[in-house]
């Protein structure tokens, strides 16, 4: 029997490392793929959580943040090739346009 | 120690080991990689929380579907190893302790004082007509909707991705 603490730790570290990843990866590619770690540390409390209440909801929840998450891969790594293909590069300390 | 918190453990640790190893490698390729393996010990973890379908969901889409996405393109782009800049000393010196500080005391906190209510494989009725009967009674508004978001999402690729020429030449 797992208490349902364990699962929270869990799901706490691995969005920690998805925000430590988004702030150290230098590549445009590995700080997106943070953030989809953080949105499946998220989704591990979501199911962790409707286990504990007994509340389906949670797993529901879990779908759409699936799907948002779909189309956001979908529409970010479209961007990633229309920059790639102005700047020629990935590494986001190149692409500074907006800098003063 | 029961053979379900084994199981939770075992799959924690790749979780852990994934995670960590997304930070470490400095190629994408191998960060994809592992990120697969830490979708697939989350599916583990689903399945240990009762959830069947959204385990399966997890497999198919997640290690699936989105990241063949990313594999493909990091293999389209090219992408090679990233370069390293030298952090500041003062971000090793207190960033590090505090960060470590911070997640023990969560840790401990959660743990100490969280309701310890076990949860066993197939307590929470996960059955996928259940699911449905929410999916698409109580939240059929939302399932509607995010239709929508798909489809702009594709269009919006495409237009993105698309190059620039072309999409002037068909606006002319």
């Amino acid at each position: 029997m797992v208490p349902l603490s364990y699962y929270l730790v869990l799901s706490g570290f691995l969005f920690a490392c998805g925000v430590a990843g988004f702030l150290i990866k230098r590549n445009i590619i590995t700080i997106f793929m943070s953030i989809e770690l953080m949105l499946n540390g998220v989704n591990l409390s979501f199911v962790a959580f409707a286990a504990h209440w007994h509340a389906l909801s949670g797993q529901v929840f879990v779908f759409f943040v699936m799907v948002v998450a779909a189309a956001e891969a979908a529409v970010g790594l479209a961007i990633i090739i229309a920059v790639y293909r102005t700047r020629e590069t990935l590494n986001v300390d190149q692409a500074n346009l907006l800098k003063l | 120690m029961s053979f379900h918190l084994i199981l939770f453990l075992a799959f924690a640790a790749v979780c852990v080991g994934g995670a960590v190893n997304l930070l470490a490698q400095r190629h994408p390729i191998n960060s994809a990689l592992s990120l697969i393996a830490v979708m697939a010990a989350l599916a583990g973890e689903y399945l240990l929380l009762g959830a069947e379908f959204v385990a399966a969901v997890q497999v198919i889409v997640y290690a699936g579907a989105i990241m063949v996405l990313f594999v493909l393109v990091i293999m389209l782009l090219n992408a090679g190893e990233e370069e390293q800049t030298k952090g500041s000393r003062v971000a090793l010196l207190l960033g590090v302790p505090g960060v470590l500080t911070g997640s023990v005391l969560i840790a401990w906190v959660v743990v100490r004082h969280s309701g310890t209510e076990a949860v066993a494989i197939g307590a929470l009725p996960g059955h996928p007509t259940e699911i449905a009967q929410l999916l698409f009674h109580d939240f059929l508004l939302p399932f509607e909707v995010t239709s929508i978001l798909i489809l702009i999402a594709i269009m919006g690729a495409v237009v993105l991705a698309s190059k620039p020429e072309a999409t002037a030449r068909k606006v002319d």
